[in-house]
């Protein structure tokens, strides 16, 4: 109890409110924009938070993670595009909704959806938290190694089709999170004899090269879209009732959200599918999914919001962050010399425990927001791209610029910009990038500190933990391999023309091959009956 | 439709050839020069404290994603498609000049202008040219300095030019614009 009163007490001042406030709303405002999103939003707001105390700062950055996602869906479900990136199952059920007249109900479901995954997930790391205040001082450093580790694996693993291309990104993260003087015998890596790399590349210059003007250059190279608001009946509460009708899905899916957001590497993406499909296995009408169906947009909005508060643990218990937005949220508090990991369960319990009321009372916040607001927020979807594109680039340079007033940097993020631009267009992951980057500098540093008290290799992993991630580590690569050499078709190299002839010839010659059997046949039976006719 | 389907993402196929090859030939590049450009340390404790391990790790799998990726491909060399594709890589290269300007102007010309001027001029250019769209864009870049420099306080320095401004308004300009 005390410690809940403390941390109200470090909640309980004007600017932390005001900063949940702002981060509430501009995140709502945010992910109702298709195309701006709450990375590139977080990337432009890190360096102004760098000023600021650091549980107001992470508030504020916490508000436009957790609640960008509400905002995602008003798009998602009238217009057919998310306004997030995870709001893309949102559309498969919102918008054949709308297309019925019922966008209002939809709405209102995926608002009652969200707010239920959000304070589900609140409520599961309050009470997880004694168990990981006993858990993260047993994690040292060849735990933490090996935690980072896996979390650079699974965030391999997780881009299926796309493995090696993502196992090359996050070896690249790694080598330019290496690049300049060696901590520790103070060497130059990589530095080609130039001053400017000697220190090495900012994190956050190049998360707002490959997130914000990757995007704002992506936004300025497309065309205008002409958006039509579709006219829609019911009230914005009714989604609370009907939410109470499909409890199962709607726990199943917020449960896929805790567990997936926890895990590093996974995120909002798997936790989506893995609902979505689960909830349509389970669904009592399964053909309904895709055409409207409420249980559809439950399962993909409660799960896709049960996902932020989950992903703090990792980052707070370890100090390892699962994704791109909380690799962000760890520079806020290393520039703060609050070092998360296990000390901080230990020594700042109640600045843990105020974050987590801060994301129950944030949930609060968007819901009645969303709730008055709807009529206008629909608006904001008819921003030209371009012009949006321009906004970004200008919101880039105060991202940048006010690091360390450097005009270096700013070349370097505008050619990080246009190789998120590339990657965008290819459609490969920008992600492994930053993860790379962070999990690549804690790997090296943690591996240098245990290997310096383990006498064989074995020692490595004689602690359980360290064993027990061991294992997890080789179960996931061993599967992983298992399952791609199971699934393994040797790569068809021929052109399309070729393919083209070849299937044409083949059906051909089946045609062929079953003429000549029936004449044969036609043949056989004239004979018969000549036979039995003489 | 199962999960492993939902949950495979398509890379797109033009222009992909080029930038893998390419990822693949700078990769080699870099790894060639591991020797001068990393030091290995005799004094170095264990295999962990080596400045050289994380860059050769970080490069090996650059190599091995590129090359297997490269090899599973099923179109290898470049087609009309392929540098189609690597010439629209370059439309954004205009209005990165334009963002360099506008780096390189605002330390002397001051925040506050600048954006102003900026943010008008690349409307202008995108095509919003009347006047209702001038005025919502330098209504969003002065909302944009207030906001950042005068209310968060995020560190741009004032511009040269203000220097010429008189003494009862120059310290207002340096800090707030």
């Amino acid at each position: 109890m005390d410690l809940i009163l403390s941390a109200v007490d470090v909640l309980a001042r004007w600017d932390v409110m005001l900063a949940l406030l702002v981060g509430a709303v501009g995140g709502v405002a945010i992910g109702a924009i298709p195309g701006v999103g709450p990375a590139v939003a977080i990337a432009i707001l890190l360096p102004a938070t760098f000023s600021m105390d650091p549980i107001v700062g992470l508030t504020l950055l916490l508000g436009i993670y957790g609640s960008s996602m509400y905002g995602g869906s008003i798009p998602a479900i009238l217009i057919n595009t998310p306004g997030t990136a995870v709001n893309a199952l949102t559309t498969y059920d919102g918008f054949p909704m709308t297309l019925r007249g019922e966008g209002r109900r939809a709405l209102s479901l995926a608002y009652s959806a969200s707010f239920l995954g959000g304070i589900f997930s609140v409520v599961c790391l309050i009470f997880l938290s004694p168990v990981l205040a006993k858990i993260a001082p047993m994690f040292g450093s060849r735990e933490i190694f090996l935690a980072a580790l896996l979390g650079l694996v699974l965030v391999v693993v997780a881009h299926k089709g796309q493995m090696a291309i993502a196992a090359a990104l996050a070896g690249f993260g790694i080598l330019v999170g290496t690049v300049g003087l060696e901590p520790a015998a103070y060497t130059r890596r990589y530095t080609f004899g130039q001053s400017w790399l000697a220190g090495g590349f900012d994190l956050i210059v190049v998360v707002l090269g490959l997130f914000a003007l990757s995007q704002a250059f992506l936004l300025l190279t497309m065309d205008d879209e002409k958006i039509r608001l579709p006219r829609s009946r019911g009230s914005l509460f009714q989604g609370f009732r009907e939410l109470a009708k499909h409890p199962r899905v709607a726990g199943i899916a917020a449960s896929f959200g805790v567990v997936m957001g926890m895990i590093p590497g996974v995120g909002e993406f798997t936790a989506q599918f893995m609902s979505y499909t689960t909830a349509r296995r389970l669904s009592k009408n399964p053909r309904a999914f895709g055409h409207g169906s409420s249980e559809g947009l439950i399962a993909s909005e409660a799960a896709n919001n049960a996902v932020p508060a989950a992903a703090m643990i990792p980052l707070l218990a370890l100090g390892i962050p699962g994704e791109a937005l909380t690799a962000m949220m760890l520079s806020v508090f290393y520039v703060h010399n609050v070092v998360p990991g296990p000390g901080l369960f230990q020594n700042d319990m109640d600045f843990v425990v105020a974050l987590y009321i801060a994301l129950l009372v944030l949930n609060l916040i968007v819901v009645g927001f969303l709730l008055v607001s709807t009529g206008w927020l629909v608006h904001l979807t008819r921003i030209p791209n371009r012009f949006l594109g321009m906004c970004i680039l200008l919101l880039s340079f105060v991202g940048v610029y006010s690091i360390r007033n450097s005009a270096m940097d700013c070349i370097i993020a505008a050619v990080f910009g246009l190789l998120g631009f590339i990657l965008k267009r290819l459609n490969m992951p920008i992600v492994p990038i930053i993860l790379g980057m962070v999990l690549g500098g804690i790997m090296e540093v943690k591996l240098r500190a245990s290997l310096a008290r383990v006498k064989t290799p074995l020692d490595f992993i004689d602690r359980p933990i360290a064993f027990l991630l061991f294992c997890v580590i080789l179960i996931i690569i061993g599967s992983t391999i298992w399952r791609v050499r199971k699934e393994w078709q040797p790569v068809d190299r021929r052109t399309l023309q070729k393919k083209a002839s070849n299937t044409f010839s083949k059906r051909i010659s089946g045609r062929s091959h079953r003429h000549f059997e029936n004449r044969k046949k036609q043949q056989r039976r004239r004979r018969f009956y000549d036979h039995v006719g003489s | 439709m199962d999960n492993s389907e939902l949950l495979k993402v398509k890379t797109k196929t033009s222009g992909q050839v080029v930038f893998v090859v390419a990822g693949l030939v700078l990769s080699l590049l870099l790894l060639s020069q591991i020797g001068t450009q990393t030091e290995w340390s005799e004094r170095a404790r264990n295999i962990g404290s080596q400045p050289r391990l994380w860059p050769a790790i970080a490069l090996a799998v650059m190599v091995a994603g590129f090359a297997i990726h490269y090899w599973l491909m099923r179109q290898r060399r470049p087609n009309a498609l392929d540098w189609v594709e690597t010439r629209r890589w370059s439309e954004p290269l205009e209005y990165l000049v334009w963002f360099l300007i506008y780096v390189a102007a605002v330390p002397r010309l001051g925040f506050m202008p600048m954006s102003i001027l900026f943010a008008c001029a690349l409307t202008y250019r995108l095509g919003y040219r009347h006047k209702a769209a001038l005025a919502i864009a330098a209504g969003f870049a002065i909302a944009m300095v207030v906001l950042f420099k005068g209310l968060l306080g995020v560190n741009i320095p004032g511009g040269q030019i203000y220097e010429l401004l008189p003494d009862s308004v120059r310290t207002f300009f340096l800090v707030y614009l």
